[in-house]
């Protein structure tokens, strides 16, 4: 079986990717990307070759912007190959994806994992009753779908993609019965430090505070210092109310959908798979791949852009997408080393530029800690069943770390591989022992990291 | 549990090196005898075989070259069932111990026959005392429906079972703190120093001392042995392992490549690398294993893999277990081996009586490491 | 059947639209819609319970990490339902706990049996 090879395999087809995709091939690299998704465009600009919605100032033109990407991949010569789930990468690039329930595998010179973020798991007492959902969920649903979630409706939680939501279900039509904001009081005074920084973006500084003003205006409901969430299901065990507290008073909503989020993570399923070295970013409060300045990995011929790499928007994914691009053309000698800086200088001054407005917004969006190191009968595994205290009994009888519990408790053991419940139980462990996340560690990913059947992985051997 | 003590505190009867399957099966087995032990073991990543294991209670075919071997298999599968409800007793896990018996799907008439002679040698040497029954394709679908084609046939073994390796670890780390017990998580040991009274051990946590020590770190025991005047030629050998996600029960027996778990996981593997300290997983082997699988049970093609690991056999040149006392510095033991599931109940009752009381009826002299250098 | 309030769709731009059957009751779905998408339109909650106690799930985060939108599609048990995109005629049924495994042997299988399953899929495929 002759195995295809290409200078430069793209996983993830999102802005990094499709910015890294089209800058290759503009240096006559022969490219491949691969996307898990039916249509290009990642979670941000999800089915931007095809809206769902009609009108197109509910989403808004941040959405839009993914276009230009699109237009530029099509324009460029690189093989796409949609619906293609990345399985397992060996340490020499040979990469085994899955489509159509059929395996293939081809070999890449260089790689580069853009494989984005996802929504930090939001554990609180009810999490998992039908009706609670991710804020990502529902802005999926609207992208590719134009559905909107039945009502009652309240958004709960913390960060700019909740406000964003609410502000595009708003100008859909949505009857929001109120959005509880969790962000806890001291952050606002913490994150002023960070304020001067944040001012180099100051039109996307701008466009949170428009999209507050926005929903004030609209009349929604806005409740500052949420804390304990508990949604509670009605006697079919569907979400019917949601109970929380603002200072010392308890107060209740009625709803059928509750909107969920604490902001996003990098996806590190496939950097962790590859044992690539990893650092705990405390601001952020999630795991990244360590990275030179380019984006090369700790194995040489490995690269990472885009939210996979750090947490920085989708504007800074497209610049890092062309950035790493670059570099990897040099390292393949399509370009000299003062070629590369001259090309490169203009974005990467954009690309500090994008990154300046980040630790306002990690310390002003830090979770609570009731998210991170939720109370003991909330599930913290929800393939498993597992819950915070008996991850907590688990420590006391002396398990050090995350792969300890798991192997004792089955969390982690479930289809999501983790991804639901890596970074609670990591937190929840280092807060018993009285250590950082740092020496807690993290689950040891497996291959595959996307599930493929026997019979897919059995023909691989014919 | 790292334990912060003072140094009167760190003075136990018994150290054992090793908080995997071994280490704590032969560490409770000496608090039964009345010893306070402190386990010394590593942290959250290390190679831990333990926790790699297909989790296998097997007899049949084992020892085919060393009928000792055979013999304290086969004792230790009539063990486990106390060992088991002892376990369940003291700490509330059922460890889902099954000895119904156990097949082994042979895919080749060649491969049948070859079997069937070997286990019909052992039971020659053991005088008729050794059940097996060999099975064509129509007598093992009596036993599993799903057996597919492309089977020749089995070799069933009465003997034989399963259970869940990390319940089991899980129970015994609970008895054995319920019993006062001391694991110290940061105890890779460096150093072992024979006193007047004992040894003393020095750890990444600092010092212990112990009068006598075990020797139970799986591949560590490599490096630990000639500290007492023992040696340990352990080589990796890696297994690769499939688990799938739960379905409903179909398999009711174990077999040498393909078990179903209580949770209803499905188990793939049995492959042999020698690879050295790479514990990861290869693509080819891993097809290779589900291809074999899907070969003796054709339903598996539909079932999705969730995860797939290599772990380290502790393996010897002749694959048979060390077990040890130094002559040189008496006191200290050496007990390792790969199948730390089925010689569980053997390393909790009898080998750990040997070494609480210096003496036994086991045959033990045919395990020690001379065998190598005669 | 369907039991909970559906979620509602916006004026969209012009697509196809098919028919899939959602524990039997057929709902007209716009192409592009995933299949946990139909659920949730069609208002079929829980759309899964869980193995390990019986309780109730239903699609949680649509972008493939939770796997809490697994399916019965097609006859096929623990689909992804947020990564299969809708097909006219697909049935999807919510996923009761384990799956159970086909007992039919795939070479047991006649031809007519696979009309559900994947050359359907192939002929569609877009």
């Amino acid at each position: 079986m002759n195995t295809p090879e290409y200078d430069l395999v793209i996983i993830g087809a999102g802005p990094a990717g499709m910015s890294a995709a089209t800058t290759a091939s503009s240096h006559g690299l022969k490219v491949a990307i691969l996307d898990e998704q039916a249509a290009p465009g990642g979670q941000i600009y999800r089915s931007i070759s095809s809206p769902a919605i009609a009108n197109e100032s509910i989403l808004g033109a941040d959405y839009y912007h993914g276009r230009t990407l699109l237009s530029a991949m099509r324009y460029a010569k690189v093989d796409y190959f949609p619906s293609s789930s990345v399985w397992t990468v060996s340490p020499e690039l040979l990469i085994s994806f899955s489509k159509a329930g059929k395996s293939s595998q081809i070999k890449a010179k260089k790689l580069l994992i853009a494989t984005g973020a996802q929504e930090r798991p939001v554990p609180f007492l009810g999490w998992t009753l039908p009706g609670v959902m991710s804020c990502g969920a529902a802005q999926i649903l609207l992208k590719s779908s134009g559905l909107i979630p039945s009502g009652p409706l309240v958004l709960a939680g913390s960060g700019p993609l909740l406000l964003l939501i609410a502000a595009q279900l708003n100008r859909a039509g949505v009857e929001i019965e109120a959005i509880l904001d969790t962000t806890p009081k001291g952050r606002y005074l913490k994150s002023l430090r960070h304020l001067p920084a944040a001012l180099r973006n100051l039109p996307l500084l701008l466009k949170g505070v428009g999209l507050l003003i926005e929903l004030k205006r609209a009349g929604v409901r806005y409740i500052n210092n949420a804390a304990q969430l508990k949604a509670l299901p009605d006697d079919t065990g569907l979400l019917t109310k949601l109970q929380f507290k603002t200072g010392e008073a308890t107060d209740t909503f009625n709803c059928k959908t509750l909107l969920v989020h604490q902001g996003v993570v990098p996806n590190v399923q496939l950097t962790r798979a590859l044992q690539l070295e990893h650092q705990w970013d405390e601001l952020q409060q999630c795991w990244k791949p360590t990275l030179d300045s380019w984006g090369e990995s700790s194995q040489a011929g490995i690269f990472v852009a885009g939210d996979s790499s750090g947490i920085a928007g989708a504007r800074a994914a497209e610049y890092m997408g062309e950035l790493t691009a670059r570099r990897i053309a040099q390292q393949l000698d399509k370009l000299s080393q003062e070629t590369l800086l001259l090309k490169t200088a203009k974005t990467g001054r954009l690309l500090q530029q994008q990154q300046a407005i980040r630790p306002f917004l990690d310390a002003l969006y830090q979770p609570a800690d009731e998210f991170l190191k939720p109370s003991d009968e909330t599930l913290v595994c929800r393939c498993e069943e597992v819950t915070a205290g008996q991850i907590r009994s688990m420590v006391a009888q002396g398990c050090t770390g995350p792969n300890q519990t798991k192997a004792f408790s089955r969390a982690g053991m479930g289809p999501c591989q983790g991804r639901l419940c890596g970074l609670t139980v990591a937190q929840i462990i280092a807060n018993e022992r009285q250590v950082t996340v740092s020496e807690v560690g993290y689950y040891q990913i497996r291959t595959p990291i996307k599930p493929l059947t026997i019979g897919e992985l059995a023909d691989l051997a014919e | 549990m790292t334990q912060f003590s003072t140094d009167s505190q760190r003075r136990t009867d018994v150290c054992v090196l090793g908080g995997g399957i071994v280490g704590l099966a032969v560490a409770l087995g000496l608090q039964r005898n009345g010893l306070s032990v402190t386990i010394l073991d590593e942290g959250d990543i290390a190679l831990r075989a333990s926790r790699g294991n297909f989790g296998l209670v097997w007899v049949q075919g084992k020892g085919d070259t060393l009928p000792e071997y055979a013999a304290i298999s086969r004792l230790s599968a009539k063990l486990w069932a106390n060992h088991a409800l002892r376990l369940k007793e003291a700490t509330g896990i059922d460890i889902q111990l099954q000895q119904r018996g156990g097949l082994f799907l042979c895919l080749s008439e060649q491969e049948l026959s070859q079997r069937h002679a070997m286990l019909t040698r052992m039971q020659k040497t053991a005088a008729g005392d050794y059940p097996f029954k060999t099975l064509d394709l129509q007598q093992l679908r009596e036993f599993i429906p799903e057996a597919g084609p492309e089977v020749a046939g089995a070799t069933w073994g009465p003997e034989d079972g399963h259970l869940n390796p990390l319940f089991y670890l899980r129970a015994m780390t609970e008895q054995f703190l319920q019993r006062g017990g001391t694991i110290d998580n940061s105890g890779k040991v460096s150093k072992i120093e024979p006193t007047d009274s004992g040894f003393t051990l020095s750890s990444d946590s600092g010092q212990w001392h112990g009068d006598q020590i075990v020797l139970a770190a799986g591949l560590g025991n490599r490096d630990l042995a000639p500290h007492v005047g023992l040696s340990a030629p352990l080589v990796p050998n890696r297994g690769q392992v499939l688990i799938c996600e739960r379905v409903k029960p179909f398999l009711n027996y174990p077999t040498g490549h393909v078990r179903q778990t209580n949770e209803g996981t499905l188990q793939l593997g049995d492959s042999k690398e020698d690879v050295g300290f790479d514990s990861g997983t290869t693509s080819d082997i891993i097809a290779k294993i589900a291809h074999r699988a899907s070969q003796m049970f054709p339903l598996l093609r539909d079932v999705r893999l969730i995860r797939a690991w290599g772990a380290l056999r502790v393996m010897t040149p002749d694959g048979y277990p060390l077990y040890e006392a130094s002559q040189q510095y008496p006191g200290a033991y050496l007990v390792t081996c790969h199948s730390g599931v089925t010689l569980g109940a053997l390393h909790e009752g009898p080998i750990a009586d040997w070494i609480a009381n210096d003496r036994t009826e086991l045959p033990l002299e045919v395990f020690n490491a001379k065998r190598f250098t005669l | 059947m369907p039991n909970a309030l559906p979620f509602k769709r916006l004026p969209t731009n012009k697509a196809e639209w098919v028919t899939v059957y959602i524990e039997g009751q057929p709902v007209k779905v716009r192409q592009g819609d995933s299949a946990a998408a139909a659920v949730l339109a069609a208002g079929l909650q829980p759309s899964r319970t869980t193995v390990v106690s019986g309780s109730g799930r239903a699609p949680y985060c649509l972008m493939g990490v939770c796997f809490e939108c697994l399916l019965q599609i097609d006859g096929v048990e623990n689909v992804q339902g947020c990564m299969t995109p809708a097909r006219e005629g697909m049935q999807i049924m919510s996923q009761k706990q384990a799956r159970q495994l086909n007992n039919s042997k795939p070479s047991d299988l006649k031809p007519t049996d696979l009309k559900n399953s994947h050359i359907k899929n192939e002929d569609t495929a877009v």
